[in-house]
């Protein structure tokens, strides 16, 4: 009787909750299909009136948004791929492996997430201009300030959790260390892996201040950066920003519904005693 | 194959505990060497300074002859069984057991050929293509040990391999590893903490305690002549009885004689054939010890004592009796009259007693 009621409880706390944090896109999708003109005023909250339209997706196409979401979906995947790898070796490394200063170096990794964006831009941004690498596919490398240490810590947790005896069984079969870690290791972490490729892919899909101040060119724009220039000289065109919006968001949710099996499942199930 | 040895071995671990103390052991050539002892001796360990899986502290390691300290564990040619099985969950049986053999680059008609035939072996010829999760208890064991088999290791190591089954289950892979053992003739060295399980297992048992080895002998030998109180104590179920005493010496017969709480003292008359050997011990305080199968009830004198419970067993009875504020067991065949509460006298059957230096705790052979 209890439990019914707490449940019951808590399904209605929940269903406020996502609602509170939905809310805010659906009305942001629902404003795309408007006119710009209903955006605005006493109406705006009455759908019962409103004419709903294409014409902002229609505006939103002649813009160069194309273009900026093949550059984001290139720089978002390098930036994913090698920032995964990079996160596996050095997490299963932490996690694994015994070695000096093993402590100190993971403070490091989560100390240089913490450095505020606004402070390593600067250099950041001298260091590409000196190199010649503003206005390329090269900014993936500082995406790795934002997302190398989240996936580092999401997949020590991970690799911790593998049983030890998984890996040295592989061993006692004469597999190799790194052998073990591709063909044992991995496989076993991949709900981790997928997790924090996932969570990379997000925040460098999502990145806004690095690709505005390193790729100027139009032809170099994320679509983040595409969006906020979605604006005459004294308007923002509010109709073609939701569109863009909703046509940037696509992707993320797309990855989402694709991969949610992969990150929840439990792989490990069924190797060892339950 | 191969046999192994190893000389002073020990280990330290980071934080500076000592769980292996310096161990000798000879592990002859295809011998089936059981390695028992209470949880945390170092049984694990020493398996695993073997295995390769821990380094070596101090001392020395020979496979077959050769010094394997710092030889990789992936040369050393041993399978390692693991307590739990460590099976790759996402690779069906099959390629599970292929694991190694195909790192070792056999191809795949020998790789086939010698899956089929450890699992024709273990019973799993029907379970090649499931995952480990579709398995039960025993089958994943089955392919674990399969995963071992296949590889023809000069050396099988296992680590408590039939705890995790249940004591049916378990009884029945004790008679199959024995089976295996004479099949393949291969050295191997199993780890376990029951009692029991060494004893019907192991042509020879290495009774383990605090990091250091109190004996190493046949079972037969471990149980009738054990070498001092520990491995008295931890081998035989129920456990063996012990009494506090004294040997006393009158005109060339012995005798020990113990106090007895409420009842008089007792005394046991013993045959002593070294007569120099207990002479240190005359006249002092000694403890000796007698098996619960080794006592017997008597209408005559003896030892004294009530009885606090009894436990049927079917075929045997074990009745508790307190003495000198312990609870003592007396293993008799079924049938008893006797109920909680009787007092009975009971006496040691003749040869049967031994005898223990209650510094040392060694023991006295007389
Ligand atoms: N990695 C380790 N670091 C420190 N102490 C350990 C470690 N592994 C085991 N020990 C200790 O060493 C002792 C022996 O352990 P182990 O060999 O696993 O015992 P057993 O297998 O006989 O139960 C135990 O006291 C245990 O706590
Ligand atoms: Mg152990």
């Amino acid at each position: 009787m209890n439990r019914l009621k707490t449940s019951t409880l808590f399904k209605i706390v929940m269903i406020l909750y996502l609602f509170i944090i939905l809310f805010p896109f659906i009305w942001v999708a629902i404003t795309s299909f408007r006119p710009e003109s209903e955006i605005w005023g006493s109406n705006a909250l009455d759908l019962s009136e409103a004419n709903f339209t294409l014409e902002n997706y229609r505006l939103v196409f002649q813009t160069p948004i194309l273009n900026s979401l093949k550059n984001s979906l290139i720089i978002s995947g390098i930036t994913t791929i090698y920032v995964t790898l990079v996160a596996s070796l050095g997490a299963y490394a932490i996690a694994r492996l015994d070695f000096k200063f093993k402590k100190l170096l993971t403070v490091i990794v989560l100390a240089v997430s913490m450095f505020p964006q606004m402070i390593v831009i600067g250099p950041i941004y001298r260091m590409f201009v000196q190199l010649g690498w503003t206005n390329s596919y090269y900014i993936s490398l500082p995406y790795s300030n934002i997302t190398l240490p989240v996936a580092t810590f999401i997949l020590i947790t991970h690799f911790a959790q593998i049983p030890k005896e998984m890996e040295e069984s592989a061993t006692m079969d004469g597999s190799s260390k790194i052998n073990t870690f591709f063909k044992i290791v991995l496989p076993l972490a991949a709900p981790g892996i997928f997790t924090a490729a996932i969570i990379v892919f997000i925040g460098a899909w999502n990145e806004f201040l690095l690709s505005l101040t390193l790729n100027t060119n139009e032809a170099w724009r994320t679509a983040t950066v595409n969006i906020s220039f979605l604006r005459g000289q004294f308007e923002i065109f509010w109709g073609q920003v939701t569109a863009a919006t909703v046509i940037v968001t696509i992707p993320t949710l797309i990855i989402v519904i694709l991969f949610q099996r992969q990150i929840v499942s439990g792989l490990t199930s069924g190797a060892l005693k339950e | 194959m191969a046999g192994i040895t190893l000389r002073d071995l020990t280990k330290i671990y980071d934080n500076n505990f000592e769980a292996v103390k310096s161990i000798n052991l000879e592990i002859e050539d295809g011998e089936f060497m059981v390695l028992v002892g209470p949880s945390g001796c170092g049984k694990t360990t020493t398996l695993r300074m073997i295995a390769g899986l821990e380094d070596i502290s101090g001392g020395e390691l020979y496979i077959g002859g050769e010094l394997m300290n710092k030889v990789d564990p992936r040369d050393r040619n041993i399978a390692m069984v693991f307590q739990n099985y460590a099976l790759y969950p996402y690779m069906s049986v099959y390629d599970n057991m292929a694991f190694g053999l195909k790192l070792q680059k056999f191809d795949k008609k020998e790789i086939k050929r010698r899956i089929d035939e450890a699992a024709k072996i273990l019973d799993i010829s029907e379970q090649l293509d499931k995952k480990p999760k579709a398995l039960s208890g025993g089958q994943r064991q089955r392919v674990a040990l399969g995963r071992a088999i296949v590889r023809h290791p000069q050396v099988f190591l296992m680590d408590e391999p039939l705890s995790n089954l249940d004591a049916k289950l378990r009884v029945q892979m004790r008679a199959e590893l024995i089976k295996l053992h004479e099949d393949l003739q291969t050295t191997f060295v199993y780890v376990t903490h029951d009692q029991t399980e060494a004893m019907t297992m192991g042509s020879r048992i290495c009774v383990m305690d605090l990091g250091q080895i109190k004996q190493v002998a046949t079972p037969e030998e471990i149980y009738s002549k054990p070498d001092n109180l520990f491995v008295a104590g931890f081998i035989g179920s129920p456990q063996m009885n012990f009494y506090k005493g004294t040997l006393s010496e009158e005109m060339g017969a012995y005798h020990l004689e113990g106090e007895n709480e409420e009842y008089d003292a007792f005394r046991f008359s013993i045959d002593i054939s070294d007569q120099e050997s207990v002479a240190p011990y005359l006249n002092k305080e000694i403890i000796f010890g007698i098996r619960p199968e080794h006592l017997m009830f008597t209408d005559g004198e003896g030892l004294r004592a009530k009885i606090f419970v009894i436990e049927l067993l079917g075929s045997e009875v074990n009745v508790h009796i307190r003495v000198q504020g312990d609870i003592h067991t007396v293993t008799t065949d079924a049938g008893t009259h006797f109920k909680a509460g009787d007092a009975v006298t009971v006496v040691p059957k003749p040869g049967r007693i031994h005898l223990f230096d209650p510094e040392t705790e060694n023991a006295i052979r007389y």
